[in-house]
């Protein structure tokens, strides 16, 4: 039984199954874009919180960095809350759709962004600042600079979050559903065709899951390499 | 003849420069018709949780020429640099500048090369074009012209960070003049530099001086500070010990800290 799921699994690869791609193709879809949206909030956030001198800045660090760790399903939970019909934005009809998968996580992976990437820039800052301020520049002046000097160590940043992205369940099973042909996606498939005895769709779909975190591994150390050998890291 | 870029490297006067032969630039050699650049100390101090770092600081700098920030480790020169430059605020007094209170359009028209150079992660001209962008001059200086002033025409594409400590402060000080300054200061430039870098740095400087940039230096090297400067600020225990010209403090020290300097020993007031 184990052996043919195997072969079955591997079968589904070769022949490039048409429901296995689209479920790779969604699940790529929805945590590549919740990443780009997440780095333009998240990028912001942990800039100005690098180099931003407020009361209470401390504390919205603390709040940032244990949003961090957030569990997924809590995010699904309040995402659905929000969504569902009697929630605050049912009336958007989002629900059990891509969108909505998107939007919580997002909602994951932005604390991620903002607390890594503000660790980054205030390292760097740091470096900069006497030199930033004897050249006057101002605020976003200072913003561009430093997301553009820090671009090695934020890629990295970027790569992580689309490594949490991609292998999270919780969030999107909640308010997406594992609905096929509509919000299926790896982990859920995973998830939820093991219980079922689909095997084959799950071995299949764990290898390939398994293969991108090594390939965004492997990105990661390569951008490590390169950062080093220009100075830039 | 056809000239090649490095021809402007201006480290012709290397040796005379090198062997200290050369006297304290005399008075005519100054560009008295450049702006005044008049800065006035008034009761500066700096204290920093609880520490005083400066206090008690009340000088009138020359208005041209170069004006150099001797002491001791520790005596507070940096932190005096900082708050002429206005990069640091004093807890006490102010600085005015032309008898104003410095705007950011005025600090527009200041530079600062630090002792360690801070040079962004990007190419040795990506370096320079981020301070011309920036700057928006009508008639901003040609980034090649500064590279080929410093020596760097060839390395322009680098990573800035790679190249050696001479080069990256070399760059320093073409990106500080990329912002066309009238007020150069300089913390230590040529502290960790060889001779032959410190050579081209001090050329620059002088020749940026006789064009009429004001020069506002850091600096412990007695000998450079002799070849350069027109006038001697002397700190000890954060506060100015002594304020005279060159010619007559490197020959007649009047404060007994300044004097031990000199001499190259450790000032000790109870012996
Ligand atoms: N940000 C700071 N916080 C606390 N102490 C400082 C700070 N900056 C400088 N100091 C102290 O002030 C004194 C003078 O420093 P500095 O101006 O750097 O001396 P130097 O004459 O060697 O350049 C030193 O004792 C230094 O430790
Ligand atoms: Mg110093």
């Amino acid at each position: 039984m184990q052996e043919s799921a195997t072969s079955l699994a591997l079968t589904l690869i070769s022949t490039a199954d048409p429901d296995l791609l689209e479920i790779i193709g969604l699940s790529l879809r929805v945590s590549l874009s919740a990443v780009g949206l997440s780095l333009c909030a998240g990028l912001v956030l942990g800039a100005t919180l690098a180099i931003a001198r407020f009361p209470g800045r401390q504390a919205v660090n603390i709040l940032v960095n244990a949003s961090m760790s957030m569990p997924p399903v809590v995010v699904g939970l309040l995402v659905y809350l929000a969504l569902s019909r009697s929630g605050p934005l049912g009336w958007l009809g989002l629900l059990y759709t891509p969108s909505a998968m998107i939007i919580a996580q997002t909602l994951l992976i932005t604390p991620l962004i903002a607390a890594l990437s503000r660790q980054v820039i205030e390292d760097l800052y740091l470096e900069y600042a006497d030199q930033f301020t004897s050249l006057q520049l101002t605020t976003v002046e200072k913003i561009k600079a430093l997301l553009w000097d820090a671009r090695y160590s934020l890629s990295t940043v970027a790569l992580a979050g689309l490594g949490r992205a991609l292998s999270e369940v919780g969030a999107v099973i909640i308010v997406g559903g594992n609905i096929e042909h509509l919000t299926r996606v790896m982990t859920t498939a995973i998830a939820l065709e093991t219980s079922k005895g689909n095997l084959a769709l799950a071995l299949a779909l764990g290898a390939i899951l398994l293969t991108l975190a090594l390939l965004i591994n492997a990105l990661l150390s390569s951008i490590n390499v390169s950062a080093k050998r220009y100075a830039y890291a | 003849m056809h000239k090649s870029p490095d021809s402007n490297i201006v480290n012709l006067n290397a040796t005379e420069t090198n062997n200290g032969k050369r006297r304290p630039t005399p008075a005519s050699n100054k560009n008295e018709k450049a702006p005044a650049n008049q800065f006035d100390l008034v009761e500066l101090g700096c204290t920093i949780s609880g520490k005083v770092i400066l206090q008690n600081i009340n000088i009138s700098l020359k208005p041209h020429g170069i004006s150099a920030i001797m002491g001791f480790n520790g005596a507070g020169k940096s932190m005096l640099l900082k708050l002429i430059h206005g990069i640091a605020t004093p807890t006490n007094g102010h600085v005015r500048w032309n008898q104003q209170v410095p705007t950011r359009e005025h600090r527009l028209n200041q530079a600062m090369v630090f002792q360690k150079p801070v040079l962004l992660r990007r190419s040795v001209k990506a370096n320079i074009d981020f301070v011309i962008k920036q700057r928006k001059h009508r008639d901003p200086l040609n980034r090649n012209a500064l590279l080929a002033m410093v020596g760097l025409v060839d390395k322009a594409t680098q990573a800035a960070r790679l190249l050696s400590g001479g080069e990256q402060q070399r760059l320093a000080l073409a990106r500080a003049l990329a912002c066309k300054p009238s007020v150069l200061f300089l913390d230590e430039a040529t502290a960790s530099l060889d001779s032959a870098s410190a050579a081209i740095i001090e050329d620059i400087v002088e020749r940026e001086s006789r064009a009429g940039t004001k020069i506002i230096m850091v600096t412990h090297d007695a000998a450079q500070a002799a070849r350069l400067s027109d006038e001697v600020i002397f700190m000890h225990g954060g506060t100015v010990v002594e304020h005279s010209n060159s010619q007559s403090f490197f020959t007649t020290p009047s404060s007994a800290p300044a004097k031990a300097y000199l001499e190259g020993r450790l000032y000790n007031p109870n012996r």
